[in-house]
């Protein structure tokens, strides 16, 4: 997030998108029902009509995969009641000309056939965004999961940008992320274009500054993302594997692509707490400690690093991940992994991480929370983003231009799926399903579909379906409900007997590797 | 009988709740939110309310596994590390480093992937490591 939790209920005017707040991230849409009851605005934008909806001032349902000509629909007519912010644009942006003359083709009347959203409501969301003094934008994975996902968060930044609602208090373009330290994995440079702090693994330079430290060479070329080391495996050219807390069998696209490049490897090596479907898979299985038997740090979505303490002794034999790594790179000659505690590694990573150099366990120890950038040992880290400037300086505007899903509806697969997330669990389901009150509650998936596409098809609560597409088949109970429309099928994540990933396609966003889980087709039929 | 209550914070989402472990003697028996937390205070949701409930599941792992004639059998510590560390070195010096692949983990600490990504790029040899960011 560019800003904070906290800041969301001194808000004028929050605008959701793509995000099923009360089911994903329920303490924050407390501080937005807060923000409510302080006066805000909210605004509402999903294809499902989700709990948030109920109490939007304005609630938009919208055709999966169109957000970028929602934003720029949006923007036209924001520039043509002079809604912008003239001297923020002048003082703290580039490219307002190209923006402009793009938008300019995103009519109302057009917009409004792309997205299905009336010209009405589209003039109705403009003004109450663009007149606020302190709007907040709130998205998820309805925005990202698209094969123009980076595009997406691009036109929610145009936004953002064009009405000077960033850099202040209560304002920002706020990904809600979704898993605990998600946003401490990306910052550790768990990804293979960077190193920790975003900083390019091609750069020679600071590839240096790490090897220094390390006193080990790194190579320079950027590495394969998921997808594609998935890809390499299935051809036989990545030969060798470890995956970490993590289970791809269930939460990867096109699972039967994954099984088929997991099966290929000629060395698998799982770490994990318990043997999940992709455990089961391994040459070599090493279990793995939970997050009440080991410390460290996780960083939350509005950048706060957060203790994580040690409550238990290790279950059995397992160990922290820290100390697996640790023992298994000496195992191979790498004689200088002999950190004796989390504080030690966080030392290192300080050492080598602008944004982190500040942050310590001592300091957390001692009750601050601290969120990044924090750049010295003095310094309260810091609650909002581009408060003066931009990374790059001038926030840039991008023009951009609407372009459809890969794969739409057609007369062979007539539904368009989209799949996320329930309340009640939690990503693959290897915690969250070992949990007997969560079972309780969803004891497995279900299919949503609207009651005039389950009465054409003679489906009724419960009734059995198979939903295919070009990848395979799952079979699973149905659920009518009016929270999605004619057309348009959803189905949660979380369950390996009815694993919706079957179904998925492996296609990305070509910059951020992002699989477009929001938009599949595919058909239904009863289960003999 | 002893009883503790350690501050720690929620593994699920990317909110970032804090609670505080119940343990008993050696066992989790329950949670608490903490209300002086700057996100939650004193709130927590379904997921965060049962965080306790399965760290102590009797399906968890307790020792290491290998592959033995297609069964995975249980094994001990130095045979794993023996196993993955001379396959790992076989495929890097044969092929290269980028012939390997890591997946490192949203769920686990800054602490924990900084070591993954570490260990990726200066021991394995490979740019090749990613987690489930996008997922």
């Amino acid at each position: 997030m560019t800003n904070s939790i906290g800041e969301i209920e001194n808000s004028d005017c929050i605008l959701v998108i793509g995000s099923n707040t009360t089911g994903q991230h329920p303490i924050i849409s407390g501080r937005i029902m807060r923000a409510k009851a302080n006066g805000a605005r909210l605004i509402v934008i999903d294809p499902r009509g989700i709990p948030l909806s109920q109490y939007a001032d304005c609630f938009a349902r919208i055709q999966p995969g169109t957000n970028v000509a929602l934003a720029n629909g949006l923007l036209h007519i924001l520039f043509e009641k002079d809604l912008i912010d003239h001297d923020f644009i002048a003082n703290r942006t580039e490219n307002i000309d190209e923006l402009k003359a793009k938008v300019r083709e995103y009519t109302p009347e057009k917009v409004s056939r792309i997205t299905g959203i009336s010209p009405e409501t589209l003039q109705e969301i403009a003004l109450l965004y663009g007149r606020a003094d302190r709007a907040m934008i709130l998205y998820a994975m309805g925005i990202t999961q698209h094969l123009t996902g980076t595009d997406n968060v691009k036109a929610l930044s145009n936004l953002a940008l064009a009405t000077g609602n960033i850099g202040r208090p209560s304002t920002g373009v706020n990904p809600l992320r979704g898993q605990n330290n998600v946003q401490g994995a990306c910052d550790m440079g768990a990804l293979p274009d960077v190193l920790t702090a975003y900083k390019k693994v091609s750069d020679q330079a600071e590839r240096k500054r790490f090897e220094d430290r390390w006193q080990a060479s790194i190579p320079d070329t950027p590495g394969l993302a998921l997808g594609e080391m998935m890809n390499k495996a299935a051809e036989g050219t990545l030969k060798g594997m470890l995956v970490i807390g993590e289970n791809p069998m269930l939460s990867d696209p096109d699972s039967g692509h994954v099984k088929k490049a997991l099966e290929a490897l000629d060395l698998l090596v799982v770490q994990d707490m318990f043997l999940t479907e992709t455990a089961q898979l391994a040459d070599v299985v090493l279990p793995a400690c939970s997050f009440a038997e080991k410390s460290g740090t996780f960083t939350n979505t509005e950048r706060r690093v957060q203790l994580v303490r040690q409550a238990l002794e290790p279950q059995g034999l397992s160990k922290p991940d820290w100390i697996i790594i640790s023992e298994l790179a000496r195992s191979m000659g790498a004689d200088d992994f002999t950190y004796e505690s989390p504080a030690e590694i966080m030392q290192e990573i300080a050492a080598l991480t602008p944004t982190y150099a500040g942050i310590s366990h001592h300091r957390l120890e001692s009750g601050e929370s601290l969120q990044w950038p924090c750049p010295d040992e003095t310094h309260p880290g810091t609650p909002y983003l581009h408060g003066t400037t931009f990374p790059r300086g001038k926030g840039l505007f991008f023009a951009l231009d609407h372009i459809p899903p890969a794969e739409l509806p057609d007369e062979d697969y007539p539904f368009l799926l989209s799949t996320g997330r329930i309340p009640f669990h939690f990503h693959g389901g290897s915690m969250s399903r070992k949990i007997e009150r969560l079972n309780r509650e969803a004891p497995t998936g279900q299919v949503d579909i609207n009651p005039e596409d389950a009465e054409r098809l003679g489906l009724e609560e419960g009734t059995r379906v198979t939903v295919s597409s070009r990848r395979g088949a799952i079979s699973l109970p149905v659920r009518v409900s009016r929270e999605v429309d004619p057309g348009i099928v959803f189905i949660p994540m979380h369950f390996a007997e009815c694993g919706v990933n079957t179904l998925t396609d492996t296609r990305v966003d070509p910059v951020s590797k992002i699989p477009s889980l929001k938009v599949s087709a595919v058909k239904i039929e009863k289960t003999d | 009988m002893n009883e503790d209550f350690v501050l720690t914070t929620c593994p699920f989402c990317g909110t970032g709740c804090n609670f505080y472990l119940q343990v008993l003697d050696d066992q989790l028996v329950g949670l608490i939110p903490s209300k002086g937390h700057p996100v939650n205070q004193g709130e927590l949701c379904v997921l965060g309310r049962n965080a306790h409930q399965f760290v102590q599941h009797p399906d968890r792992l307790t020792r290491p596994l290998i592959r033995k004639n297609g069964e995975l059998l249980e094994a001990d510590w130095s045979e794993a590390y023996q196993m993955i560390a001379k396959g790992f070195q076989k495929i890097r010096d044969e092929d290269g480093g980028q012939a390997l692949g890591v997946l490192s983990s949203a769920k686990c600490t800054n602490e924990d992937n900084y070591l993954i990504m570490k260990f990726a790029r200066s021991v394995l040899q490979t740019n090749n490591i990613d987690h489930c960011a996008r997922l």
